[in-house]
């Protein structure tokens, strides 16, 4: 090594490497192979299961239509090719969240392989290659617990055993803990457009687990890795790997062997610790599930998920740039919040006049603002936004009828109570009055009860012309547009 | 009619006498239920009787039977042809609130919530079910001696077995317990003691019925299947469990003949349908340990329907010497895989020793036998990194020349002809020892579930005064062939001296001094 490489910081002279796997919650009525309900939410334990998701003798799987074609139309949104004919296979191996034993998971056959994803980050846009998506029932959850006579106990819930899951695993083509998070939160966005998954991490329905390794950079063979798990949110995914990063920089750069482990990430003290040394590689004896027979996807299939797909992130992206004119970083945020885009599209669907750039301006101003205060995501401060109503809002704006200064009062009004916009604006009485007939009396009424103003403006004092205006904004309580008063007060006086 | 007496009725002279109002289904079930009394203890058949359930379920044929024959001979025309008639189901037919162990420790207690499809079937059918029946464990084997609770004898000699592993099953039927009853075939388990027992057995093709319930042994290769004392009889029960069944991927959507009415019941009739039939006879099924006293029955049956006007050509299966190879990787294989899920955490029997692994070895240690614990190492050996080519994947490209063998065949006949078992029922206990030789029990049966096809099993006179069978091996979903060849057989054999014969050791089944299965093989050891 030369002496510059060698007094770089550790850091610069190796290059990450990381994959990324992600496993997703599919939004389908029932459960991957029986009909059981997947709405196990706030459900008591057991109580969402049946013989099948129980793996009692005798049961057999059936595939669920709805989850295999979420996974085909993910394949096809990014890009990947679909085999003719993919089958299930048996993961075997023996734990008590796994009631059969195996898995009905995919191993030679997924649904979906050698696709990519295109994202932004702070160095640009970045494409990785994503190696396979498949479809996989998910375990049962343990709960570990002391009983009532002190001893520690392990309780099975069933509930989530039989949940349809969808395992998509990227190539090692990633470098950076914000290109990963970056990676995951497309993806996410993706997924919802689709309506593949509600992927909540909070909430388990997108669990993000990732490889990382380091070698020194210019060389191509992969360097020992660990697997890091417990990622609970976006942010965690970047400080992760980029805390994993920086600790296997250290290590190698100080002459240590990296041990090949599962990791888990540990968000209070924002570190990674050994959860599992691998001693030998597993064998899982996968072989094909003989209860299921292949599963064909012919072209006509393909082709109706194909034309049901909605208009995806990139695309969507890219029309507010090209088509509606806006700035890329307006698009990006409009798009990078599903509530965001809902609101922004309903607004411009209500009222399609509207200059785009107006309507994103209050989406990305106000209503994120709101959304964003009221808690991370929950958007409870703004649940009552409903996207017809602000393009309402903003027509009378743009029109003229209602302060800009008024127009906020209202919306926020209506963010939290999702009252119609004219309702909350006859409410509190801030409709403008710009109507010529309606003003001209009230400043002839001003003009007679103010004879000095009167004698100084036609003396040429700009002052008392200001004091007239106000007058009659007094009397119109803030409600005549001011501009019209200013010209009405000038023809009255024979000004012009 | 006395009781002794309805317990010989076949299924449709039952069927008959309840239409005609001379017996009632409670009174068939009495029958049956005061015969297994009498006389199991010896013969140990049955793992379990729901006597109540059966009396419920005779009750409500009864009233079927009483409204039909008030609306006059449509209405009883069109009832099921098993309504009131009694039936066995194995043991590890998954029934709601009674027990279903397959033979096994593992499954000791555990008590079904759900019912199996052909449950469901049956009870729609309003077929009565007295309980269950004895069968190796997880259906492996091929003498009824792996059976967690004592092995079964065979009616026509106590001191042997009945064949396996739906042996019970077919001993029940031979001993005149019940006239039907239910078996299930991965490797010959319900052709091989039919033939030992000296019943009919069907095998029918694989996905004709559902699997749904139950107990899985080898997930490609289970198929559920009837025994009766004759083939109309059989025919019956298939046609009321087969057809598609939503909750088992794997069985087709294919439409069920009515095969009971094409059976006639006039012998000339019946026979008539061999003239012209073509019949192969496959060269490698004659071989290899077979006794000359098997052959020789098998040669005069195949002579009988030749002389009767079926056309016999020799065939060829080439790759039947590879059948036992391929089953014995396949099967162990699905196996070890479908038995992972007796762990001891939810249901059955379960052991507490230390961690979760101590928990597992304790519980599977001593809930399984010692041959299921020989396939599951087999099939996790046949499946374990650097082996899966070389085994299970071989296997399965053997799987599909043995296919196709039967493919070439069947381009030039109708049907094939075989021996079902190369011996006739073993001492008990003697193939014990020698797993390889017990596995050769199967040999003439497997390549047919290596294929997915039907296979029948008639008897054929007997050996040394035991039971032959005769096997007839069908295209995919030609059941109605097989039925019509073993119709016809029994109609040109109808006069033959064996077939008035009962099993030489019913009146010792009767004798309470006679020892149980289980003495005779302590006595053996």
């Amino acid at each position: 090594m030369g002496a510059a490489a060698a007094g770089a910081p550790v850091a610069a002279r190796y290059e990450a490497v990381i994959g990324i796997e992600i496993h997703v919650q599919l939004k389908t009525a029932s459960k991957m192979f029986c009909g059981c309900s997947t709405d196990i939410k706030d459900a008591a334990p057991n109580s969402r299961t049946c013989p099948v998701c129980l793996g009692l003798p005798g049961t057999l799987p059936v595939i669920n239509r709805r989850a295999v074609e979420l996974v085909l139309a993910t394949g096809i949104a990014i890009g990947a090719t679909t085999p003719e004919f993919t089958r299930w296979d048996r993961k075997n191996y023996f734990y008590p969240d796994l009631p059969k034993g195996y898995q009905i998971s995919q191993y030679d056959l997924p649904l979906a392989a050698n696709g990519h994803l295109t994202f932004d980050t702070s160095d640009g846009p970045v494409t990785v290659g994503i190696r396979r998506a498949h479809l996989e029932e998910d375990t049962a959850r343990l709960i570990h617990a002391t009983d009532a006579a002190g001893r520690r106990v392990s309780l099975v819930d069933f509930n989530r055993s039989g949940m349809p899951l969808m395992e998509i695993v990227t190539e090692p083509d990633l470098r950076t803990g914000e290109q990963a998070r970056r990676y995951a939160e497309e993806l996410r966005l993706l997924l919802l457009a689709i309506g593949a998954s509600d992927a909540a991490m909070e909430e388990g329905q997108m669990r993000v687990e990732a490889n990382v390794s380091l070698r020194p950079v210019g060389t191509d063979a992969f360097g020992t890795r660990t697997e890091v798990k417990n990622m609970n949110s976006f942010r965690s995914v970047e400080r992760a790997i980029a805390f994993e990063i920086e600790r296997q920089a250290r290590a190698l750069g100080a002459g240590e062997v990296l041990v090949q482990e599962t990791r888990g990430w540990d968000d209070d003290r924002g570190i990674t610790y050994t959860m599992r040394i691998k001693e030998d590689s597993d064998d899982y004896r996968y072989f094909p599930e003989p209860d299921l027979p292949p599963l064909r996807a012919d072209r006509a299939w393909l082709d109706a998920i194909r034309a049901g797909l909605p208009e995806l992130p990139a695309a969507r992206r890219a029309r507010y740039r090209d088509e509606l004119g806006l700035s890329a970083y307006d698009a990006a945020v409009l798009v990078g919040d599903p509530g965001a885009t809902a609101v922004f599209e309903a607004a411009l669907a209500a009222e399609p006049g509207l200059a785009p750039k107006a309507v994103a301006n209050w989406v990305t101003g106000e209503y994120l603002r709101l959304a964003k205060g009221a808690g991370e995501g929950s958007g409870a401060g703004a649940s009552g936004v409903d996207g017809a109503q602000l393009g309402r809002l903003v027509r009378l704006v743009a029109d003229g009828a209602i302060s800009g200064t008024n127009a906020k009062q209202v919306f926020e009004r209506h963010a939290l109570s999702g009252e119609p916009v004219d309702e909350i604006v006859a409410d509190l009485g801030l409709a403008q009055i710009s109507d010529r007939g309606a003003l001209i009396g009230i400043i002839d009424e001003v003009l007679a009860a103010n004879p000095g103003a009167v004698a100084d403006v036609r003396a040429g004092k700009g002052q008392a012309s200001g004091f007239l205006v106000g007058q009659v904004m007094k009397a119109t309580r803030g409600q005549a547009q001011a501009s019209v008063v200013q010209a009405l007060l000038r023809e009255r006086l024979g000004l012009d | 009619m006395a009781g002794n007496d309805l317990t010989r009725l076949r299924a449709h002279e039952m069927a008959a006498a309840l239409r005609a109002g001379d017996v009632s289904a409670r009174e068939l079930l009495e029958a049956s239920l005061a015969r297994i009394r009498a006389t199991d203890r010896p013969l140990h058949a049955w793992a379990s009787l729901d006597e109540d359930g059966a009396r419920d379920a005779a009750k409500a044929a009864d009233r079927r039977l009483a409204a039909a024959r008030g609306a006059g001979q449509e209405a009883l025309a069109a009832l099921p042809g098993l309504l009131g008639i009694p039936v066995a189901l194995k043991d590890l037919v998954v029934t709601r609130g009674l027990p279903s162990t397959a033979g096994s420790r593992i499954l000791g207690g555990f008590v079904g919530p759900y019912d199996a499809h052909i449950a469901e079937r049956l009870a729609e059918a309003g077929a009565i079910v007295p309980g269950k029946t004895n069968m190796d464990e997880f259906a492996m084997g091929s003498s009824t001696e792996h059976s967690a609770w004592g092995p079964t004898s065979n009616p026509w000699d106590l001191t042997r077995v009945p064949g396996g592993s739906s042996g019970g099953s077919a001993a029940a039927v031979a001993s005149y317990h019940v006239p039907l009853g239910i078996g299930t075939d991965t490797g010959g388990s319900i052709r091989q003691p039919a033939a030992l027992c000296g019943v009919v057995g069907l095998k029918p093709t694989y996905g004709r019925v559902s699997r749904y319930g139950i107990i899985a042994f080898a997930s490609s290769l289970d198929q559920i299947g009837p025994f009766g004392r004759d083939t109309r009889d059989a025919a019956t029960l298939l046609q009321a469990i087969a057809g598609r069944d939503e909750r088992d991927s794997t069985s087709a959507p294919i439409p069920v003949p009515d095969w009971s009415t094409e059976l006639a019941a006039n012998d000339d009739e019946a026979a008539g349908w061999l003239r012209g039939a073509r019949i192969g006879l496959p060269r490698q099924y004659f071989v290899k340990g077979m006794e000359p006293g098997v052959e020789a029955r098998v040669r005069e049956a195949v002579a009988a329907l030749e002389s009767a006007g079926a056309i016999i050509v020799e065939v060829d299966l080439p790759h039947t010497d590879y059948g036992l190879a391929t089953y014995y990787i396949i099967a162990p294989a699905e196996a070890s895989a479908n038995l992972a899920r007796y762990d001891g955490v939810r249901f059955g029997y379960s052991e507490h020793e230390g961690d979760v692994l101590g928990n597992y070895l304790a519980t599977r240690g001593r809930g399984f036998g010692a041959e299921v614990k020989r396939r599951i190492m087999l099939g996790t050996y046949a499946l374990s990194a650097g082996y899966y080519d070389a085994f299970y994947l071989k296997a399965q490209k053997v799987r599909t020349l043995i296919k196709a063998d039967f493919d070439a065949a069947f381009a030039s006949v109708d049907a094939l002809v075989a021996p079902t078992s190369p011996t006739v029922a073993f001492p008990l206990g003697a193939r014990l020892d020698d797993p390889v030789a017990m596995y050769l029990s199967d040999a003439c049966t497997l390549p047919v579930n290596i294929a997915g096809l039907p296979g029948l099993s008639v008897p054929c006179g007997l050996s040394d005064r035991l039971p032959v069978g005769l096997q007839f091996i069908g295209r995919a979903w030609d059941e109605g062939t097989l039925f019509h060849l073993g119709r016809a057989y029994e109609a040109i054999t109808a006069d033959a001296g064996w077939r008035r014969l009962d099993p030489a050791d019913l009146g010792a089944l009767e004798d309470p001094a006679t020892p149980t299965p289980a003495e005779r093989m302590a006595a053996h050891a």
